[in-house]
């Protein structure tokens, strides 16, 4: 190690090309030092190539790679003071627990190798499993000691590597939360890969959502939730209700006002992306209210109601037949049946707006794939 | 419906009792086979050839058993330059083997691809052709004049092998370093193969994470590629250095009354002398003398802690 550059990681117009196959395409990303960020984006979106970029593990077709002020696209992996925590952990099975904390260190010099690496060990609380060896720990043990591995180096920036998918759900939680204390604890940058929407949102500070090597948007967790740049974003992040619509005018009070299948609705103007007229307007589903209480409705049959204990999801069939999703939290108010019809309501300047020459799906099959 | 529970619960409690454990013999009529061949073809003949070791006689009067073990003090101090020769040979040959094979094993498993198959054929074609006829085949290849000869006259490497005194009058054949060469030769596809199949299991994302906590290529071979693919080594080295140590057809063909192997030694001592108690006994020497050497090796390298 020569050198130590710290500050924040850039990635610029960094592509990867594998044979005629685009994974990441010319992709911008500043991380900033000591922030939890999370790449989110279905398999095969290229969040994994460019965590193995930034890793050392594949060379970059084009673009760089910096922390700081140093440029480290072309060092080569073990130069690179960056670690990381795979997602099949990669524990050394003929080495002991505390010999493969310690074998970064170890192959730095360092002459503490033995106690810090205790320290890191401590620290994920399987001090005491110092002396086995990887196979006679747990999935979810070993996956500590993988992160300890990682972080007792104390690298620049670490990579985690769908660090959580072998996991159970419960086990899933309980890291997530232990990563965040970890995190803040060492204060090091962490950049988690991830296909799971709910874990990029709870863990990262900033979530970046990429798609087929692009990148859809960059933002913290309720920005992007609140206002997806595109449909793929408001339908990979949570589940959206986009509704067809023309803008036909300004209102007063910001407002203005839409055409949405002959019914006339309001809509933020800020809300609106400039010179579109023919959009989306997209409402998320606890947004909307079995009722006439917002100053948006229409009405619709209901088609479906399924119970989650703190709330029920229904569907709700429009006039038009598209159907919209709705989530009502189980309040003690009366629950609508299958069959009846009801009122749809929501308060302008709840909902984004989108350009509607996108596909109003894209994001969505994959979802639904994933939770099947 | 706890009732019902109940008392299909105790309808199989009663049951259980009245299913006699059976006695399993699928697993011991399965061993058989394997028995029968080995109480035949290995047990008898060792049986045969240590009480042989104890007879005393000629051909041609018959031999009498004695329980004579003088012989095994006798053969070890006429015939120990051939066997600590043997011994010396075969552990050249499987270092050598080991240099040539672990590089080619590691790129056949690793790095080959869609070429790891036909290298695979290209180790394994030797066999298709006798050991005897791809010996002979070296007698051709080292021969005065060939490319081989050619290569180490013009390279002064032949210097470097008669210093070493591993050829002599400035001819590759018929000396120490033909032998060798062809002990390398013969043994080198029963190298490559388990070395093979141990790197072939080994997962790159090791590599990886070496190479991601600032380990060197070195580095990442010293302690990461060469210790997971320790058991590859240990059968290699096995399957090389025991035949190798036994053979008697390189030592014959390639090499010259210097060279001589203690399997040679063996061979001319049952057809040749017709000794059979003292040839008998050079043979049990030698297997003690391996199991011995394996037995340490295999101690040292410690199998257990490698699965």
């Amino acid at each position: 190690m020569t050198e130590h550059p710290s500050g924040d990681l850039c990635l610029e117009q960094l592509s990867k090309k594998f044979e005629s196959f685009t994974a990441v395409n010319s992709l911008d990303l500043t991380i900033p030092e000591g922030s939890f960020f999370a790449l989110l984006g279905p398999s095969g979106c290229g969040k994994t190539t460019t965590l193995r970029m930034i890793a050392g593990l594949e060379d970059p077709t084009s673009g760089t790679i910096r922390i700081g002020d140093v440029d480290i696209t072309h060092v080569k992996a073990h130069r690179r003071n960056v670690n990381t925590v795979f997602q099949s952990y990669a524990l050394f099975p003929h080495m002991k627990i505390l010999d493969n904390v310690a074998f970064g260190l170890k192959r730095r010099g360092d002459k503490d190798a033995m106690r810090k690496a205790q320290e890191a060990l401590d620290l994920v609380e399987l001090g005491h499993t110092a002396k086995k060896k990887p196979n006679q720990l747990s999935g979810g043990m070993q996956q500590r000691v993988a992160l300890a591995r990682a972080i007792v180096n104390r690298p620049n920036v670490l990579l985690l590597d769908e660090p959580l998918g072998a996991l159970d759900l419960k086990l899933r939680r309980q890291m997530q939360i232990e990563l965040k204390r970890i995190q803040s604890e060492v204060g090091i940058t962490f950049v988690h890969v991830t296909h799971d929407q709910e874990e990029a949102m709870t863990m990262a500070d900033t979530v970046a959502v990429m798609n087929a090597g692009n990148l859809e948007q960059v933002g913290p967790p309720a920005d992007l939730y609140d206002h997806p740049a595109s449909t793929f974003v408001a339908n990979f992040l949570g589940q959206s209700n986009l509704l067809t619509s023309r803008v036909t005018g300004l209102g007063g009070d910001g407002l203005a006002t839409a055409d949405c299948h002959g019914h006339e609705i309001q809509v933020a103007a800020e809300h609106i992306p400039t010179g579109v007229r023919d959009v989306f307007v997209g409402v998320r589903p606890e947004k909307l209210r079995l009722d006439r209480s917002g100053r948006n409705h229409l009405d619709g049959t209901v088609t479906d109601a399924s119970f989650a204990g703190v709330a029920t999801q229904y569907l709700v069939r429009l006039p038009w037949g598209h159907e919209v999703t709705v989530v009502q939290p189980n309040d003690g108010s009366p629950r609508a049946r299958v069959g009846e019809s009801v009122d749809v309501s929501w308060e302008p300047g709840s909902e984004f707006v989108l350009d509607a020459s996108q596909d109003q799906d894209a994001g969505m099959f994959d979802t639904g794939l994933r939770d099947a | 419906m706890p009732s019902v529970g109940a008392a299909l619960g105790g309808g199989g409690a009663t049951a259980a009792p009245a299913q006699r454990p059976r006695r399993n013999w699928v697993p011991y009529a399965l061993l058989l086979p394997g028995l029968l061949w080995l109480a035949l073809f290995y047990a008898t003949p060792m049986v045969t050839l240590g009480s042989q070791s104890l007879q005393e006689g000629n051909v041609y009067d018959g031999f009498v058993f004695t329980g004579n073990l003088s012989v095994y003090p006798q053969a070890l101090s006429e015939y120990w330059p051939q066997l600590l020769r043997s011994l010396g040979y075969a552990a050249t040959a499987t270092f050598f083997g080991l240099l040539l094979a672990y590089p080619l094993a590691y790129f056949m498993a690793q790095k080959a691809g869609r070429w790891k198959n036909i290298m695979l054929i290209l180790v394994i074609a030797p066999f298709f052709t006798s050991f005897l006829i791809r010996t002979l085949a070296w007698r051709i290849i080292l021969s005065d004049g060939g490319v081989v000869s050619d290569f180490f006259e013009r390279t002064g490497l032949i210097n470097l092998l008669e210093w070493l005194t591993l050829t002599t009058g400035g001819t590759l054949l018929n000396s120490k370093f033909a032998v060798m060469a062809g002990l390398t030769y013969n043994f080198l596809p029963f190298m490559i193969l388990p070395l093979y199949a141990a790197l072939e299991r080994l997962d790159p994302r090791y590599m990886e994470a070496a190479r991601d906590l600032y380990a060197s290529g070195w580095q990442t071979f010293r302690h990461v590629i060469w210790p997971l693919s320790l058991p590859g080594v240990v059968a290699g080295t096995l399957l090389t250095f025991i035949p190798a140590t036994g053979d008697y057809i390189n030592s014959r063909l390639l090499g010259n009354t210097q060279t001589v192997m203690i399997g040679q030694v063996i061979d001319s001592l049952f057809l040749r002398v017709l000794d059979y108690p003292q040839a008998a006994a050079l043979s049990f020497i030698l297997l003690i003398m391996i199991v011995t050497l394996v037995a340490l090796y295999v101690r040292r390298a410690g199998t257990e802690e490698l699965v």
